[in-house]
């Protein structure tokens, strides 16, 4: 009777443990792969960056229409969560990152497929309410007092190109908040909580009712390189591909460029 | 037949005596009085619970520990998070337990409602609360904006920010238990007060809360924990900033975006501080006696 | 009662509406004066006490204490318990568990506005008179149940109260200790100045510490008057079995009393109209043949049950009058007093009393 007990006790346990041991990692619960034969169909799952929630969710429509039978979902959060929850073993097919660095967390963890490729540039602009009522012209009107500003921090894409920016440009800046991602930051002027934020100009675009961006010449000296590579571990290869391919293409540059992002 | 009638039982006594003393029953294995049909389920639970702290204490990075302990930052945020958890259930405890008591002892139209409502933060995602607490205390809030012309007070980005933030998704736990160990509390004592000369302040101050201690004392406990933790209503409402609204929870998110063993070391160090500080906590100064 | 006649210290009327009771009593305890309010369960006792108290409001009807009026519907005038001049004594004691005897006791005198060391002398003082002296640094949980009821007390009577309720003082005791602490209590209480009401279901409880008994039953009061008037005419079966009487109600007509089914009693008194009759149990003589000499009051009877009473055996009768008899051993060995068993009971003229209702 005890040992009955005690072996019902361990298999319990040893089920338990199987359980906890597969880390599921956040992402959108993508549809059940089908067969990709001849032909792209399936799902693809998109890791990105966060400042390209609107030029991705575009291309994405896109590419569906162009490929009846796929369907395209995606996680937008910071560039180095992403990288983080890919080498974690998170099902992706593709990443694309808002730096360098970042890829570089993935490749050489060797979780990619390939090369990764540049496919485009953001650069940083200041975003201030609409009507910009502080009249901040340049990086310097930042170090006023009682400007609060809204960084993203280091550990971020955006926060990495704004330090190189603040840096070139000799400003000591205190910020009042490090956001974890460009969004965010974005959000705390939207509400009016901060003056200012340095993000990208693809994002101030995008929020362009109530914010505008002033741009500054620092900015060129920290041009973030975006990259995007198929993951090694794609459940769905082939459609994953494609998708790549299709940003690259005409189509797919025409929908960043107007977001406002450079060519590569 | 008459001897019956005597009514003593001295004849009785002498008989007691005369048998030896009972055999005291041997002890038996605690273990076997407990159902297995619940020892199963708890030990699932308890695997459940401690299995993921395990494994943090597995992949931790025992080799480099020490120098990552002395990175910067990593006291600054253990401090902020202590001081802002413990201002914030101060907090707590100074508006929660006279609304608990409101809530327990005076029945007034809609208190059905008002009760619902205060358990609000707790279904509420803290994100949502964050962003709720700006669209009243912030720069442009409700509030915030008439604290910000009137006294040039800013609630958010500052430290004081970060315990409006804990409080608020915290407080729940509190007024749930303090109410639930009112509700429970025996009235006649009040009643008795009363007739000893003792008005409603002087009764709940020398009754009542005696009375509810432990039961303060537990939602109290509650109340430090979850504002311990918190991390998505602090992040939104004040923001990420090291020495002034970083807390721990913010800074193991972030280092999980730098490297994986970084953040497991602040968990650690977060797991470590907690567990010490409730465990140390007595049985009696939060049990019902 | 001469001293009573001024202004007693409590004039009260209590109305109480509770769903389907109706509590209607009316109370007046003059100074020095115990009260004991007597009946069965249910019959509104507790919510009496809780009335005076301030526990309850009076649906109407008035609380005078010391002729200042603390509770009137009719003018909407309520005053609650902490403003009224009372000391309650309640039937768990409802001492304060977190809080020492001598703090418990001291608690009155510090909500009047005692400072904290002349509260404790107070306090003090009072547990000495129950007593209680070496205990007062005991916390409720650690006194037993005769103790505890002598520091409820001490705490009701330190904020020298101008009436003080007792409810059930006694109930929560065992027998023994019942008996120590009833002549206790008897003693604080004639020394009490104030008013005092008991409230008990117990007569020896009312016969040993009260002056005066008012009897309620079902929200009214059924009689009232001293222990002696009580248990010579008593005026309910309530009251009779409390004093352990046969009572009965009928026409008086001279020396006999006819009951509503037609039974006559001869009595010693003579009665004319609505009367009672009572005769002791004792009084009743079981015969298994109709006795000789017929003393007047005889009637055939059938033994419906048996129960030691003391030294003596109680019979219940039932027959054409339900009765019961108090018999001896001896006699009872005489008789087979089995359920069922046929008798012939007598009681002389002599042993009844009759009253008029």
């Amino acid at each position: 009777m005890r040992r009955g007990w005690a072996r019902t006790a361990l298999a319990a346990l040893a089920a338990v443990t199987a359980l906890v041991g597969v880390s599921g990692c956040g992402t959108d619960g993508s549809p059940q792969t089908t067969a990709s034969s001849a032909g792209v169909t399936g799902a693809v799952t998109v890791f990105a960056a966060s400042s390209l929630t609107d030029s991705f969710t575009q291309i994405g429509k896109d590419f569906e229409v162009a490929n009846p039978g796929t369907h395209v979902t995606f996680n937008f959060a910071g560039s180095s969560a992403l990288a983080q929850q890919i080498n974690q073993g998170a099902p992706a097919d593709v990443f694309a990152s808002a730096s360098p660095a970042t890829m570089k967390q993935v490749t050489d963890a060797g979780n990619g497929d390939g090369d990764s490729m540049t496919f485009v540039k953001n650069q940083l602009v200041i975003a201030v309410p609409k009507g910009n009522p502080d009249r901040v012209v340049g990086l310097a009107d930042l170090a006023k007092p009682g400007v609060k500003v809204a960084l993203c921090a280091e550990q971020v894409p955006c926060g990495a190109a704004a330090k190189k920016a603040l840096d070139a440009a000799g400003v000591a800046l205190t910020p009042v908040t490090l956001e974890q991602d460009v969004r965010a930051a974005l959000s705390k002027v939207k509400l009016g909580e901060v003056d200012a934020a340095l993000v990208y100009r693809t994002d101030a675009r995008s929020a362009a009712a109530d914010v505008e961006g002033v741009e500054f010449p620092e900015s060129a000296q920290a041009i973030n390189d975006y990259l995007v590579i198929v993951l090694k571990e794609a459940p769905n290869k082939a459609a994953a591909q494609a998708f790549v391919a299709y940003v690259l293409s005409q189509r797919g540059r025409s929908v960043l460029t107007q977001a406002g992002f450079q060519a590569p | 037949m008459s001897t019956h009638d005597r009514g003593s039982t001295r004849e009785n006594d002498v008989l007691d005596v005369a048998q030896p003393a009972p055999v005291p029953p041997p002890r038996r294995w605690v273990g076997r009085r407990v159902p297995v049909a619940l020892l199963i389920p708890a030990a699932l639970g308890l695997a459940f619970l401690v299995l993921p702290m395990a494994g943090l204490l597995i992949r931790a990075p025992w080799s480099t520990l020490p120098q990552r302990l002395a990175a910067p930052g990593v006291l600054t945020a253990l401090r902020l998070s202590l001081l802002t958890a413990t201002v914030a259930t101060i907090v707590c405890v100074v508006l929660g337990v006279p609304l608990a008591w409101v809530l327990a002892r005076v029945d007034f139209p809609g208190r059905r409602v008002v009760r619902a409502l205060v358990t609000v933060p707790l279904v509420l995602p803290p994100v949502v609360g964050g962003v709720a607490l700006l669209l009243v205390f912030g720069r442009r809030g409700l509030v915030g904006r008439w604290l910000d012309e009137t006294f040039g007070i800013t609630l958010p980005f500052t430290t004081t920010g970060v315990v409006i933030a804990e409080a608020f998704v915290a407080m729940p736990f509190l007024v749930i238990a303090v109410e639930g160990a009112l509700r429970g509390a025996d009235e006649r004592y009040e009643e008795a007060a009363a007739t000893l000369g003792a008005g409603r302040w002087t009764t709940f101050r020398r009754v009542t809360l005696p009375l509810v201690a432990p039961g303060v004392a537990a939602g109290a406990v509650l109340c430090w924990a979850r504002a311990l933790g918190e991390f998505g209503a602090t992040i939104t409402f004040a923001g990420n900033f090291p020495g002034r609204t970083q807390t721990m929870p913010l800074a193991v998110y972030l280092a999980l975006e730098k490297d994986l063993e970084s953040a497991i070391v602040l968990s650690l160090i977060l797991l470590a501080v907690s567990v010490t500080i409730l465990a140390s906590l007595r049985d009696r100064w939060i049990n019902t006696p | 009662m001469d001293q009573h006649a001024v202004t007693p210290v409590l004039d009260a009327r209590v109305v109480v509406d509770r769903g389907g009771f109706r509590l209607d009593v009316g109370l007046r305890i003059g100074a020095g004066e115990v009260v004991a309010l007597l009946g069965p369960n249910g019959a509104g006792k507790t919510t009496a006490v809780r009335a005076l108290a301030g526990l309850i409001a009076l649906t109407d009807g008035h609380i005078a204490i010391g002729g200042r009026r603390f509770d009137d519907p009719r003018t909407v005038t309520f005053v609650p318990p902490d403003q009224r001049p009372i000391g309650v004594v309640f039937q768990d004691y409802l001492l304060f568990p977190h809080l020492t005897a001598l703090d418990n006791v001291a608690f009155g005198p510090r909500c009047h506005g005692a400072s904290r060391p002349a509260a404790h002398e107070t306090a003090a003082r009072w547990l000495a008179r129950a007593g209680m002296a070496d205990l007062a640094r005991r916390k409720p949980r650690q006194l037993s149940g005769g103790q505890a009821q002598r520091v409820a007390l001490a705490r009701a009577l330190a904020v020298d109260p101008a009436l003080l309720l007792l409810d059930e003082p006694l109930a929560a005791l065992d027998a023994r200790t019942r008996l120590d602490t009833r002549a206790q209590l008897h003693r604080h209480l004639t020394d009490h100045e104030g008013a005092t009401l008991i409230v008990t279901h117990d007569p020896l409880d009312a016969l040993v510490l009260a002056d005066r008994l008012v009897i309620i039953e079902d929200g009214r009061v059924v009689q009232e008057g001293d222990a002696a008037t009580i248990t010579a005419r008593p005026r309910t079966d309530y009251v009779a079995r409390l004093v352990g009487l046969n009572l009965y109600r009928g026409r008086g007509t001279g020396h006999t009393v006819t009951l509503a089914d037609g039974f006559v009693i001869t009595a010693a008194d003579t009665t004319d109209g609505d009367a009672f009759v009572a005769f002791s149990p004792a009084a009743v003589a079981l015969h298994l043949d109709l006795p000789s000499g017929s003393p007047r009051n005889t009637w055939p009877a059938t033994v419906a049950g048996v129960q030691r009473h003391g030294d003596n055996l109680r019979v219940q009768l039932s027959g054409p009058i339900g009765a019961a008899a108090d018999i001896t051993p001896a006699a009872a060995a005489q008789l087979r007093l089995e359920p069922g068993q046929l008798v012939w009971a007598a009681v002389k003229a002599t042993e009844t009393r009759a009253y008029p209702a």
